[in-house]
């Protein structure tokens, strides 16, 4: 799960983590009366969508830039007017691009060093790690690559957490002097016990600057979080705009499923993840392209498999779709049933391959060619994948 | 002799009464194995019962092993308290506690598996389908089932097989028992990136176990663990292994299901987990309908 700008920038805030002024604007007047509170001049106008590259953009009205300098608040309302409601462009976003609907209103900093920071879930460990470098605003795998002793890596202990003294060593590593380093240690113990208490697996700060005022503060963030433990963040599910997320894969989360939009065109449908990700590999393997990973979970009942079908119809790519369980504790004629009524109800029109294996599959495969309907029954995962790569082929 | 667990062992079900523990408890005693306790905290004094069998349920870990001698549970506890159930097993002192649960948060699990340290308890999991060490009966009845596997694909016999997927590993199983050839345990280490049992960890045990011939580890992309294990086997493991890796088609970056399964960086692709498995020596299937086949031709078979 992605945030906004400026809901990391309300996470900093609320967890004591230096970063610039800023207030979030939904409407132009809003943007004119955040500018007067905030004060002052050079202030920046942020367009709020999830993609990079917003800086060199272009709004779908013609507008330039989706990150202005702004002197008042009269220009801050002026600006914002022009990004509220428009289409923004960018090199993330794709040709369709993303409607913004709110702004970021910042006071701007005059920056003398940027440097890098963030903590992640390091797996090999199986613990949180920091990373830092001096080379900040960079991409971190470069510098990584190019100049390794650019880079700190500090493991932060399972269960003590990151201490006192682990900060100041970084803050060390990184050339931070005098009162500076009192303020990076503030900083970074904010930032990890924001990281903890939030169940997030990645908080990127990049870059971490350097003020001409003497200040260390958090410019921007990447933030990822672990999806398993939402259901006891429910203030960071809030965060969650499923507008900037893939329609498809947002219908599938309602009904269940796990879904992932590729771009081929030999749809599947698939319990269990680790076959999911096979089946795609032995779709490619005898020359199809797979359009998407899809787990409809250990059950595979009519309702899930008839929702799963709508939203792999969804892809206006599909020529085919493969199905394949493997039933284990399920009884494949039951599945078989499923199918069928599902089939029936959504009005598939495609290829469509089955796969059944397990409990009582005889049965089950019997029930699929007794249907009267087109679909093709397979006999293992190869006959399965190169009868649809067959069956599309001749579609297309 | 099989590993982790035998015809013998006595498990317990932690969750027994809940929907998913009761209808996989139930499965597992239909499959004849010694599942000998429950555990429903509030629960204590009454019976799980299924086709004339008769299960105590206990309040406690501690008291069921105490009372019944199970040594092994299989933890079907909802995610939020799937944590402590583990860190009650590791109090009662218990072997081995296999969590079938799916979505424990990554901090629990962080904290759980540095509390295990130096513990007399193993773990298998979480997010896992659990371990089966078949019996020698009827569509190999009498086995050891914990966890959510068809009992039923399995047969007996000298082929190790790891996995960190469920239908993937009912696949290679399946694939195996069809041809004639029997599994002698078949270990879920499951699909979160941290884990209390890794693929190194159960090829040890197959390279020691007597009755294991040959194995099949089954990986996919995310992590080190696969080209680790592979690291290992080439320096000590006697026996032939064949493998295959899921996630070849899978795009960067993105979360395939199993919370374990994202491709990283460039080292870390389903092709470069193939290449290094090649090189130690290792038999690459690169069809998941490939799995025993590629393992009966490395086995001369």
């Amino acid at each position: 799960m992605n945030i906004h700008e400026y809901q990391a920038k309300e996470l900093f805030e609320k967890f004591g983590v230096a970063t610039p002024a800023g207030k979030v604007a939904a409407t132009a007047e809003e943007a004119g009366a955040a500018a007067r509170e905030i004060g002052g001049t050079g202030l920046v106008v942020k367009a709020q969508v999830h993609a990079g590259g917003r800086g060199k953009g272009t709004f779908k009205n013609g507008f330039k830039g989706g990150v202005h300098v702004i002197n008042t608040a009269e220009e801050a309302q002026d600006i914002a007017g022009k990004m509220l409601g428009q289409t923004l462009v960018t090199h993330q976003t794709g040709p369709e691009g993303k409607l913004v609907s709110k702004v970021l209103i910042a006071k701007s900093v005059d920056i003398v060093k940027e440097l890098y920071f963030a903590i992640l879930f390091d797996r090999s460990k199986s613990a949180h790690s920091i990373i830092a470098s001096t080379e900040g605003g960079m991409n971190i795998e470069e510098v990584a690559e190019k100049t390794p002793e650019k880079i700190t890596k500090v493991p932060v202990h399972p269960t003590m957490g990151l201490q006192p003294y682990q900060c100041r060593k970084i803050a060390a590593a990184l050339g931070l002097k005098g009162p500076l380093i009192n303020q990076a240690v503030k900083l970074f113990s904010s930032l990890w016990n924001l990281y903890s208490k939030s169940d997030c697996s990645l908080v990127e700060v990049n870059p971490l600057a350097v003020t001409t005022d003497g200040q260390v503060v958090a410019l921007d963030a990447k933030f990822n979080f672990d999806d398993n433990a939402l259901y006891r963040q429910k203030e960071v599910t809030a965060m969650r705009d499923t507008s900037e997320e893939d329609p498809r894969e947002v219908a599938a989360s309602d009904f269940g499923l796990n879904y992932i939009g590729l771009d081929g065109n030999i749809a599947c449908l698939v319990n269990g993840a680790g076959l999911a990700m096979a089946t795609m590999d032995i779709i490619k393997l005898h020359g199809g392209e797979p359009a998407n990973f899809l787990d409809v979970g250990g059950g595979a009942t009519k309702d899930q498999v008839a929702s799963a079908f709508k939203i792999i119809l969804g892809d206006p790519n599909v020529k085919g779709i493969l199905v394949n369980i493997f039933g284990g504790i399920m009884d494949c004629n039951v599945i078989a049933q499923g199918i069928i009524a599902a089939v029936n109800e959504v009005g598939l029109t495609l290829p469509l391959v089955v796969r059944l294996e397990g409990n009582n599959v005889e049965a089950g495969k019997a029930t699929l060619a007794g249907s009267g309907m087109a679909i093709l029954s397979a006999d293992g995962l190869t006959d399965a994948a190169q009868k649809i790569v067959a069956a599309v082929a001749n579609v297309a | 002799m099989a590993i982790l667990v035998d015809t013998d062992t006595r498990i317990l079900v932690q969750g027994i009464t809940g929907d998913f523990g009761s209808r996989h408890a139930k499965a597992s005693l239909d499959y004849g194995t010694q599942l000998v306790a429950g555990v429903t905290p509030g629960k204590g004094g009454q019976f799980f019962e299924h086709n004339g069998h008769k299960v105590p349920v206990f309040d406690t870990v501690a008291e069921a092993a105490a009372e019944t001698g199970a040594t092994v549970s299989a933890i079907f506890v909802p995610p939020p308290f799937a944590a402590d159930a583990i860190l009650e097993c590791v109090d009662a002192q218990l072997a081995l506690a296999v969590a079938i649960t799916e979505g424990i948060p990554v901090n629990d699990m962080i904290r759980v598996k540095s509390a295990m340290c130096h513990s007399k308890t193993r773990l298998i999991g979480p997010n896992c389908p659990g371990v089966v060490t078949p019996g020698r009966g009827d569509k190999s009845h009498g086995g050891c089932r914990i966890g959510i596997a068809p009992g039923y694909i399995h047969r007996r016999g000298n082929i190790g097989v790891v996995s960190r997927s469920g239908t993937l590993t009912y696949e290679a199983v399946w694939q195996l028992t069809t041809r004639g050839y029997g599994q002698s345990t078949c270990v879920g280490i499951g699909g979160d990136p941290v884990n209390g049992t890794n693929h190194t960890d159960v090829l040890q045990m197959f390279n020691d176990d007597p009755e294991t011939e040959a194995i099949i580890m089954i990986g996919e992309i995310g992590g080190s663990a696969e080209v680790d294990a592979a690291r290992w086997a080439a320096e000590n493991c006697k026996k032939p292994i064949a493998a295959f890796i899921a996630g070849a088609t899978a795009p960067a970056g993105r979360r395939m299901g199993h919370a374990g399964a994202i491709v990283g960086g460039e080292d870390d692709t389903a092709e470069a987990k193939k290449r290094i498995l090649r090189e130690c020596g290792i038999a690459v299937a690169d069809s998941p309908a490939d799995m025993a086949a590629a393992l009966l031709e490395r086995m001369g078979k």
